[in-house]
């Protein structure tokens, strides 16, 4: 049990970001409710950062290495193309 | 524990650059001023955090995770830069659903690596069965979106996914304490990868397409999660912080949903509106006046002030561009025009804006039900266009519907209401609508498209 204080740390930054994020979120104009939706839904792409760091000892491990990168890298670029195109619409009059 | 040596402190610093562009990216998103630029800096961040992870990785098989990134590349920038704007709701499930799965495949090829770390067992399977339940549950919310599938709540099918969704938390209980159990004869985690699986169908499959709104921001928010436990499980902090703002942001708009529907998050989920009430109020209410295209037109022609509420029927007949239209016109004819955008009108929040958004209509002229609930009596004409639930006054006048206690848009306050529609049915509620036989009420029947662009012709002429 040597770690648990990094999880201490590191579940500290957790909560932390969870109220941040509460904070930051919670007056969001409604005309903003799908791009902001398919904007986080970009940045959950995020998993792609620990999809790189998997390891590609055997095949079947290389493997689900691959396809965590694959599905991650869609999320990722689809999430934050699809919200500029959406975003790039939006205009005043 | 070799992850801890793998990231030298270089790359933590950079990740933290990463999480405050991200913090950054994501507030000004929720300002219609600086949102493109949010967005560019949250991409900014996510480009910065995976190339420090790249370049730490080099020695880790490299043309794997290349290879993964172009074709990813490829798929995700093809089916955005292709998609109609109309598809934009089960677009995001689909691409939500993929990075659940992501998240999935991490817990899954940690999980062997884990030792007896007890603290560790446990992120793993929280991981594995968020990120589970967020893919299959986005696949089939995408499935209902593009209604590809179609499935009913009371057929055996989905008696038995449900079944298993249950069946699932307990497998879920039951794996988290296993350590602590005496030994068993086969591999749990591998079961519960499958019956998490088969779980997030049945977590889904139930929920009617009008609470989709709902499900969607929950699934969201469920992804962001999956993430940030994915990043306690790698002790990764810009994962932890990005996930967490992810998962706090779907849960706000999840509590908005539901707010505007006057529902609890559990009844949208658990209970559906079929068994909210036993239909009070179903008898017959007497009779519609329809009107005809050339005598809508003659009363829109003389109003000073309309009001346009859009519903999913928009979507629907993709009548957006007509929309935008007819709205110019009555402007140039000296005609005050407004929109009322309901928060649950259409398959996702916000869904109307960006539609019209896409039609070109101005943000600043859209308004939210309590700016124009105030008014409505001073609105000569109110256009309600394919929407039904949001205008059912039964919201607010019986006290026994299913729908008691919903925000709505007025509209039967205002001094005429023209409902399109293409025939009787009733909603997704299943509610009848009191709004189509009151006094005021006149319906245009027929295809949204067809009738606004015989309006725009008559206006023309």
């Amino acid at each position: 049990m040597e770690n648990m204080e990094i999880y201490a740390l590191l579940g500290f930054v957790l909560i932390l970001s969870i109220y941040l994020g509460l904070e930051l979120i919670s007056k969001v104009p409604s005309t903003l409710h799908t791009p902001l939706m398919s904007g986080a839904n970009a940045i959950s792409g995020i998993a792609l950062v620990g999809a790189l760091v998997l390891s590609t000892d055997s095949n079947l491990q290389s493997a689900i290495a691959f396809l965590a990168v694959l599905f991650a890298s869609i999320n990722v670029f689809g999430g934050y193309l699809v919200t500029n195109r959406m975003l790039k619409m939006f205009k005043k009059k | 524990m070799s992850i801890f040596e793998d990231i030298t402190a270089i790359q933590n610093i950079i990740y933290i650059v990463a999480s405050i562009l991200f913090i950054s990216g994501i507030k000004m998103l929720g300002k219609e001023d600086t949102a493109v630029k949010g967005n560019f800096l949250s991409a900014l961040a996510m480009f910065i955090a995976v190339l420090v992870t790249f370049i730490s990785e080099l020695e880790n098989e490299p043309f794997i995770l290349i290879g993964g990134i172009l074709v990813g590349a490829i798929i995700g920038s093809t089916i955005a830069l292709k998609v109609r704007m109309t598809s934009i709701p089960e677009m995001v499930a689909l691409f939500n659903g993929f990075g659940g799965l992501a998240t999935f495949l991490i817990a899954w090829s940690q999980f062997d690596s884990i030792g007896d770390h007890y603290f560790q067992h446990l992120l793993a399977i929280i991981t594995a069965y968020i990120g589970g339940l967020t893919f299959t549950g986005s696949l089939i919310a995408y499935g209902k979106l593009s209604e590809k599938l179609k499935v009913v709540k009371t057929s055996i099918i989905t008696k038995i996914f449900t079944t298993i969704f249950y069946g699932s938390i307990l497998f879920l209980i039951f794996s988290i304490l296993q350590p602590f159990l005496p030994e068993i004869g086969f591999n749990f985690f591998t079961v519960l990868l499958v019956i998490t699986l088969l779980g997030g169908i049945g977590f889904v499959l139930p929920i009617g397409g009008g609470d989709m709104p709902v499900v969607i921001s929950l699934l969201n928010s469920f992804s962001g999660i999956a993430a940030a436990f994915a990043g306690l499980l790698l002790l990764n902090n810009v994962l932890i912080v990005a996930g967490s703002l992810v998962g706090a942001s779907g849960l706000i708009l999840t509590v908005i949903m539901a707010k505007a529907m006057n529902r609890s998050i559990n009844n949208i989920l658990f209970v559906g509106y079929a068994s909210a009430s036993k239909g009070s109020s179903s008898e017959e209410q007497g009779e519609v006046s329809p009107i005809n295209v050339a005598d809508a037109f003659l009363i829109l022609e003389s109003a000073s002030s309309v009001l346009i509420i859009p519903g999913y029927g928009m979507a629907v007949a993709q009548a957006q561009h007509v929309v935008r239209e007819l709205g110019e016109l009555l402007e140039e004819n000296g005609t005050e025009v407004k929109y009322g955008i309901h928060p649950v009108a259409g398959r996702m929040p916000g869904h109307m804006n960006v539609l019209l958004a896409e039609a070109n209509v101005p943000y600043d002229v859209l308004a939210e039900p309590d700016d124009v609930n105030p008014i409505m009596d001073s609105v000569d004409v109110a256009v309600v266009i394919g929407a039904n639930d949001v205008v059912n006054p039964s919201a607010t006048e019986e006290p026994g519907s299913p729908i008691y206690g919903m925000p709505i848009i007025e509209v039967h306050n205002a001094k005429t209401v023209f409902v399109l529609k293409r025939s009787m049915s009733s909603g997704f509620a299943g509610v009848q609508n009191p709004l189509f036989f009151k006094q005021n009420t006149r319906m245009l029947f027929g295809d949204a498209k067809e009738s606004i662009g015989g309006l725009v012709s008559e206006f023309k002429d």
